[in-house]
């Protein structure tokens, strides 16, 4: 008996690690994983550095030089107060990756809880968590955006608050359903036979084994994220000027592209898709990794 | 399948029920103060309580969802501050003009999507696959309004072969009318592609890997036939529930895109009681939009249980 106590645990271990180190030589092959991670890994590196690397300052007005067409001097022309575009676009990657990844972690943690809660204990508060779900899903994200940032007044905060509000009950579907499938292996009732605590067993049993899929759940939220605060910075209602954020440069210049002058609303445009086309390539990726 | 639709309308009663509730707290509850909001912080406290009583916003919080319900059951949304007119004939045209924008869209997509989804499946695993399922999911990823800009550029301001604007002038003809439609319904269409082909490729694969697939080809049925009379058939089911889910996606997509190409749809009306802070209105366009979105899972669950033999003859769910 006490030598199964003693090999038993070492065994699993190494078959946990070794079928970890097969997902990762599975995510690392995949091409568009590889893709979308460099392309991700170009704007993170901008929202890091490019304050310091780029030519211009990106807030500085120079109205004798406004919605210059790209030239050498400026890469991306100026806009209308005839700040540099593209400095604004290096730069402008800090506002939107930092608050769609604060929204993204509140929604996957509090998500994440509640699905372990309710897929453990399933009745009631499972049936009303569902009907939430529902009705939150019956109104498109950015117009409950718009009508919480029309209430409360645009901030970051509250756009962290709102996408990892609204992104709640829809991670906590996701890992209800995986929590379903957990609770019936052998493992968990090993653990509820020696009589540990529901906490324990659900933050310490069951949390390790559904990490994939809340990784995954994790990285496809993260692109709507985008997507959304994007669309609200575009309305005018998520970050506030004078910021170089991508939604709100276009939504300041695209009056002007019946004009001719389309370089300040096309590269922050060029911009926006290549970060969600990245993110989603990494979120492919990984659900191909994950799902086999 | 009568125990099916009862159960499935009283769900979706309660959950409209709760969406009223939730709009009405985003609406109401969550400014605090509605004069002081839409006057702002410099006004002076005699206009916002003047202002909190013409509106109605001085009684109670439970008081004022009860008057708002009864109201709604009367067909009345109230009155729009801004506007000084009743909510609900502000919306009716508004949402014509969205659904007219939709609907174009729609006939442009399915099709499409359903082709390319076919298309997929028959090459799995193969390049045309893999570009058309990465190429429309990433297509899916680029907001709304990152494709109108696009599409202005290459359509309307480069090339010049398309109106910039949604609105055609006054008295034009039904021709030139959807002309002005095509570029926003096109920016819908490439943003709805991926997830219609998504759908019609994971159904067609499954219809060519079944039994009865397998069937037809062993009984010497050229291979036109067999994926026109048994894969096909089979594969649309799941497409259709997933034309309807992506309502409410369609719907918040509009709001950017009425807004850049000054289409007078629901969502160009959404952004507006936004910005004025017109909470009669956006209570009301909200509540509108999510009943056209749980009245298009509802139809649609039934057309699939409809569809679905095994729905239709089981007593299940």
């Amino acid at each position: 008996m006490s030598t199964v106590d003693e090999i038993a645990p070492i065994v699993v271990h190494d078959s946990a690690r070794a079928s970890r180190r097969e997902r990762l030589r599975l995510v690392l092959r995949s091409r568009t994983f590889l893709v979308g991670a460099v392309i991700v890994g170009f704007w993170v590196f901008c929202a890091l550095f490019g304050p310091a690397v780029v030519p211009d300052d990106p807030y500085a007005d120079d109205i004798l030089n406004r919605l210059q067409p790209p030239s050498s001097e400026h890469w991306f022309g100026t806009d209308r107060l005839g700040r540099d575009v593209f400095s604004r676009v290096i730069v402008g990657a800090r506002d939107i990756l930092i608050v769609a990844t604060l929204a993204t972690v509140l929604g996957t943690l509090l998500g994440t809880a509640l699905g372990l809660v309710t897929g453990y204990f399933r009745g009631l508060t499972d049936e009303a968590i569902m009907r939430v779900v529902d009705a939150f899903l019956a109104i498109p994200i950015v117009v409950i955006g718009l009508l919480a940032l029309t209430a409360l007044g645009p901030s970051r905060v509250t756009v962290v608050l709102v996408i990892g509000i609204v992104f709640t009950p829809i991670i906590a579907r996701t890992v209800r359903a995986a929590v379903l499938s957990e609770r019936e292996l052998e493992y968990v009732e090993a653990a509820r036979l020696r009589n540990e605590h529901a906490p324990y067993v659900l933050f310490g049993e069951i949390l390790p084994n559904v990490l994939g899929p809340v990784l995954v759940e994790f990285t496809v939220r993260l692109g709507y994220a985008i997507f959304a605060i994007a669309t609200l910075s575009f309305l005018g209602f998520g970050i506030q000027p004078p910021a170089p954020d991508w939604g709100l440069q276009i939504f300041e210049h695209y009056g002007l592209l019946g004009a001719g002058d389309w370089w300040p609303t096309l590269f922050p445009a060029l911009a926006i898709a290549t970060l969600v086309v990245g993110v989603n390539l990494i979120a492919d990726g990984l659900t191909q990794a994950f799902e086999r | 399948m009568g125990r099916f639709i009862l159960r499935r309308i009283a769900l979706a009663l309660i959950t409209l029920w709760l969406l009223s509730v939730i709009v009405f707290v985003a609406c109401e509850v969550m400014p605090g103060d509605v004069a002081r909001s839409i006057l702002g912080p410099t006004a002076a406290p005699e206009t916002v309580e003047a202002l909190n009583e013409e509106l109605g916003t001085d009684r109670p919080v439970v008081v004022r969802y009860a008057d708002w319900m009864a109201g709604i059951f009367q067909g009345d949304l109230g009155e729009s501050h801004a506007f000084r007119r009743p909510v609900d004939e502000m919306i009716w045209p508004a949402l014509w003009n969205s659904a007219k924008l939709a609907f174009l869209a729609f006939l442009l997509v399915v099709p499409l999507g359903i082709v390319g989804g076919v298309i997929a499946a028959l090459h799995e695993g193969r390049a045309a696959d893999r570009a058309i399922s990465v190429g429309g999911l990433s297509a899916a990823a680029i907001p709304d309004f990152v494709w109108a800009v696009v599409t202005i550029l290459v359509f309307g301001i480069w090339l010049e072969i398309l109106p910039v604007t949604a609105q055609a002038p006054p008295g034009a003809s039904f021709l030139t009318r959807v002309e002005y439609l095509i570029l926003p319904a096109l920016c819908l269409v490439f943003v709805l592609f991926g997830y219609l082909a998504r759908m019609a490729r994971a159904g067609t694969t499954e219809a060519l890997d079944s039994d009865y697939t397998r069937t037809a080809v062993l009984k010497g049925l050229p291979r036109r036939t067999v994926i026109r009379r048994h894969v096909l058939r089979n594969s649309l089911l799941p497409t259709i529930a997933v034309v309807a889910t992506q309502t409410g996606y369609l719907i918040g997509g509009l709001v950017a895109i009425e807004l850049i190409f000054n289409y007078p749809g629901i969502g160009r009306l959404i952004v507006r009681a936004a910005d004025q802070k017109d909470f009669p209105l956006l209570q009301g366009t909200v509540l509108v939009i999510g009943v056209v979105y749980l009245l298009a899972t509802l139809v649609a669950d039934l057309a699939y249980a409809y569809l679905n033999p095994r729905i239709r003859y089981g007593a299940a769910m």
